[in-house]
């Protein structure tokens, strides 16, 4: 069976042109995908049934012994984090919030550790944006600036930017210039017609001398900034100026480097005050398919885009104090519950450490290193291949995902419901 | 359940009932003519009316949203705790999807209408609705921007454009025709904007006058049950209430079956004279004399309370001239093939002459304008102030003496360059009624759908509130209202004494015209290459899937003249 205009669960552009042959309930080609989307949606090594750890070690259990022993962690706790979310479904996000606000637990996604400064950053200059179609049928200017979307969003270019034609953009590639922005001559740098290699660290200053070249003060500038010749700037901000439509895409080279949320609102503070000019747009190049979603969901059912503190009964919103590093650096939550997601790669160690030394409930399709720490495993379809439901696109376009072939597993939603009444059951509620 | 509300002063204006005390039987959600075994409710001499219905709401979808993730100093207010039924509410203008049923209920209004929804987006719209409880929803899709209505309008093709939209509202689930600063939205693509109606919109060769025509015209061949939703051009500027007065002329010839053919939104923010900031001043009584003499425009006013909001549109120019002039934190979202959208905070202050006018300008509208079959109150929630501060708008048009305390403590400037001291009118309980739920529902075409009314066979939607008519104390008026002694939706008890007692599911009202002339092939023809050339999503992945609508109400409209 040919399936059409399938979603891709991998990485925040959401390719929604992909073409999956099945047969006998497996995947047998995928098309149009780049290649890691055709690694994950081919499938590799799962969980093959829910466990529990006894005596260090992890032993074959069933859902009902699992969960109710999750239940039970999780309403013994004073102090729950409930944290992951990239790679699952808007409809996993909803009942994990319902069962955050229920339990007093503190809920963050992965944005906590990728895009938090953005969102910072957005809290405080706001965002002049539009849909990644805006940027295909008009952008003749686009910029790319700490984020390297050759390897990350492989198809970025294609669909989206570079390498496309739209209504205004008929002649493609030739009617472009792209600037790559970044540290190290990266993939995307090689295809650009301009990089600009900045010292590691000097973002910030790199964006305050192109906004002083553009407010008219450029005699300020000083002949070098952050390893960029004077002249280029200001070449730089003449083409910015000059362009019909220009973008500024920023990855975590921007988010995640010494400044962090002041890089990135000085970012879009540079797109805005270009406003005056000629029409240009700013976008957070988000990572993982759905991180984008759990944001969405977390803000219009708690108010807050992300970590979010239940504790209080009522939504209490303070990054940097109810983030999931943050907790877990001063050792405060004394359970956790991970959710599509593998902090146990990612963290810092310290984080790790806590991790380690606290029950620890996962819910994921397939054994990563958070695995080797969880208490207690339950393995989940995996959304978007197995099973349908919600995801947003980075530009806040929201897409079903379809379900391609049938699970063996439950879904991410079905489990956190499960636990949800369990724990109502425990209470008496 | 079965109930009998008994000893209420009833308003039921849409079935000329004005204070009378009349029996309420209600069964299966609905007014009946008899019950057997009813739970009584002794209204005890109180008013009750239909449910409340909001005509014009931003409550939901990507706007909303991106208010809230902008401004959680917003949603650090009015936060209230998760308690047994009810989930934990946060804001005060961007507030949480919980917090939005559950206000509007506990203020007796059980309809709420999103009339700005960007059809790429209707997706997340509709997951808000699904997230909004008690009162039911529609979503009106934002449609003047789209390419394929802008070239369909330019050549003409009426079969293919009335076909284009049928078609878009099965896709989004939608339920009307919305337009903004009509050919504005594509002209903002470029950092441009059109100003008059006969402005050309660039790329398009066509003016919002064509536009704003066009969708008219195919709104009545399509038999919508509500008339063209329009923000009209040149919002917010001083001297602009001439385009409002031209928009308005502008669908005299078009005719409809029986309502108005045109429903001018916020139009306090649409009714300014003089050239700049310094000498803008009231056209609320041009404005209202247009309206008092012809039959084929509705309009809200959009009332401005003094204090902070967030406001939201999807005229994206007007909120960066907002964010030039005040300099505060602005999101925008241009909307690929489609429309745009802007949000900015502002904080309206009695102190400043602009905003004091603007507050008049409101009020003086929904009191000059004599048939409150011909208008609404709304506050453009959240552009003029939270939907929450309807109670303290209605207390203002029912006493003068409130107006006058509050004109006391605003800028001078409202004495020269407003009416409102000079208007005596003071509105009735029975003005409220049809301002709040009969016009609204007639004005959306909901009131043959059961809304609005108690008559027999209506969605049982009542509110019971905690005052006499004879009560003109502005104080108690507003307490009364802001605190519903009861709110039933669809036959169910869902406040008691201004509390949630029960948080049923809303539901989605949704049109489905029938159109099956030859037109829509070739329409699908021309769709399909946008599609492939243009957005960025596929054909195939663009339709709202009805998982995102689990409790539809459909409504079917046949085709006139269809070729």
């Amino acid at each position: 069976m040919i399936i059409t205009d399938v979603l891709c669960p991998f990485c925040g552009d959401l390719c929604d042109d992909i073409i999956v042959e099945v047969e006998g309930n497996k995947i047998i080609e995928v098309k149009e995908a780049c290649e890691t989307g055709v690694s994950k949606m081919m499938g590799h090594e799962r969980i093959a049934a829910p466990m529990i750890r006894e005596n260090g070690k992890l032993r074959e259990t069933t859902y009902e012994e699992a969960i109710t022993k999750a239940a039970e962690i999780l309403t013994n706790s004073l102090r729950p984090l409930m944290y992951g979310w990239g790679s699952t479904t808007c409809e996993a996000d909803k009942k994990g919030i319902e069962l955050a606000e229920e339990i007093g637990a503190i809920i963050d996604n992965t944005t906590s550790v990728c895009h938090a400064p953005s969102v910072l950053a957005i809290q405080n200059v706001g965002l002049p944006s539009c849909t990644l179609g805006q940027i295909k049928n008009r952008a003749d200017l686009i910029i790319y600036w700490g984020s390297n979307q050759a390897e990350a969003h492989p198809r970025h270019m294609s669909k989206y930017t570079s390498f496309t034609k739209g209504f205004f953009t008929k002649e493609g590639r030739k009617g472009k210039h792209v600037i790559v922005f970044d540290v190290r001559k990266t993939t995307t740098a090689e295809v650009a017609d301009d990089f600009v290699q900045i010292i590691p660290g000097d973002d910030y200053r790199v964006l305050s001398a192109l906004r002083v070249i553009l407010a008219g003060a450029g005699d300020v500038v000083p002949s070098s900034v952050g390893g960029v010749p004077k002249e280029k700037l200001i070449e730089i901000v003449d083409r910015m100026k000059s362009s019909r439509f220009g973008v500024l895409f920023f990855g975590m080279g921007l988010t995640q480097s010494r400044g962090k949320p002041y890089n990135v609102a000085n970012a879009i503070s540079l797109v805005r005050e270009l406003n005056a000019h000629t029409k240009f747009a700013v976008m957070p190049m988000r990572g993982h398919f759905n991180v984008t979603g759990f944001n969405q969901v977390c803000a219009w059912s708690t108010g807050f885009a992300f970590a979010v503190d239940f504790a209080r009964g009522k939504p209490w919103y303070n990054p940097g104090e109810t983030s999931t590093v943050d907790v877990l650096n001063r050792g405060e939550c004394d359970s956790a519950l991970i959710v599509a997601s593998d902090p146990a790669a990612h963290f810092p160690r310290k984080s790790v450490e806590h991790l380690a030394k606290i029950p620890l409930i996962q819910i994921d399709p397939c054994p990563n290193l958070t695995t080797e720490l969880a208490d207690i495993v339950l393995p989940a379809a995996i959304a978007g291949i197995e099973v349908e439901g919600t995801a947003y696109r980075m530009d806040g376009v929201p897409l079903r995902l379809r379900k391609l072939i049938e699970p063996v597993h439950l879904s991410d939603e079905e489990i956190l419901s499960r636990i949800l009444s369990k724990v109502r059951e425990i209470r008496g509620d | 359940m079965e109930l009998l509300i008994t000893n209420g002063i009833v308003y039921d204006p849409i079935n000329q009932i004005s204070g009378e005390k009349v029996d309420i039987l209600v069964k299966d959600g609905k007014i009946v003519s008899g019950v057997k075994n009813p739970k009584t409710i002794d209204a005890g001499g109180r008013i009750v009316m239909p449910g409340g219905v909001d005509m014009h709401t931003h409550i939901a979808g990507g706007k909303m949203n991106v208010g809230r993730m902008l401004r959680p100093e917003d949603g650090r207010r009015c936060i209230e705790s998760r308690k047994k039924l009810t989930r934990a509410c946060t804001g005060y203008s961007v507030p949480n999807t919980f917090a939005t049923g559950y206000r509007y209920a506990k203020m007796g209004y059980t309809t709420t209408f999103e009339p700005a929804m960007p059809p790429l987006l209707a997706r997340h719209t509709h997951e808000e609705f699904r997230d909004i409880p008690i009162v039911d929803k529609g979503g009106i899709p934002l449609l003047d921007n789209h390419w394929l209505i802008m070239e369909y309008v330019k050549s003409g093709d009426m079969d293919k454009l009335t076909a284009f939209i049928a078609w878009m509202m099965n896709a989004t689930k939608g339920y009307g025709i919305k337009i903004v600063n009509a050919g504005g939205g594509e002209a903002w693509g470029w950092g441009k904007n059109v100003r008059n109606l006969d402005d050309i919109v660039p790329n398009f060769d066509i003016t919002p006058a064509e536009i704003i025509h066009g969708l008219a015209e195919a709104n009545e061949r399509l038999n919508l049950p509500h008339s063209i939703h329009i923000h009209c051009n040149n919002l917010g500027h001083p001297g602009n209430y001439d385009t409002t007065l031209a928009t308005f002329d502008l669908v005299k010839d078009v005719t409809s079956h029986n309502r108005q053919v045109m429903h001018a939104t916020h139009i306090q923010y649409h009714s300014y004279g003089g050239s700049t900031w310094a000498d803008m001043h009231s056209k609320a009584d041009a404005i209202a004399s247009y309206v008092n003499s012809h039959d084929h425009v509705t309009v809200d006013p959009g009332q401005v309370m003094f204090g902070d909001t967030t406001t939201m549109t999807a005229d994206g120019p007007m909120e960066y001239e907002l964010h030039m002039m005040s300099k505060r934190k602005w999101t925008n979202k241009d909307v690929e093939l489609e429309t745009g959208s802007g949000i900015i905070p502002i904080f309206y202050s009695r102190k400043v002459s602009v905003n004091s006018i603007q507050w008049a300008i409101g009020l003086e509208l929904a009191l000059l304008i004599k048939s409150p079959w011909k208008t609404a109150i709304t506050t453009d929630h959240p552009n003029g102030a939270p939907f929450t501060r309807y109670p303290e708008i209605i207390s203002l048009l029912m006493s003068k003496k409130r107006r006058e305390e509050v004109l006391k403590g605003v800028h001078s400037a409202i004495n020269k360059r407003a009416i409102i001291s000079s208007i005596d009118r003071e509105l009735n309980w029975a003005d409220i009624a049809i301002m709040t739920r009969a016009s609204p529902a007639k004005i959306l075409g909901l009131d043959k759908h059961g809304k609005g009314h108690l008559g027999i066979g209506a969605d049982a939607d009542i509110a019971i509130y905690d005052i006499s008519p004879e009560e003109d104390d502005p104080r108690k008026i507003q307490s009364a209202l802001s605190h519903a002694k009861y709110t039933i939706k669809g036959g169910e008890i869902v406040v008691k004494d201004g509390e949630i007692v029960a948080v049923p599911e809303g539901r989605t009202y949704w049109v489905n015209p029938e159109f099956d002339g030859e037109a829509t092939k070739a329409m699908l023809e021309d769709l399909a290459v946008k599609f492939k050339e243009y957005y960025s999503v596929s054909l195939a992945n663009y339709p709202v899937q009805d998982a995102y609508v689990p409790h539809p109400v459909e409504i079917k409209t046949r085709c006139k003249n269809a070729s």
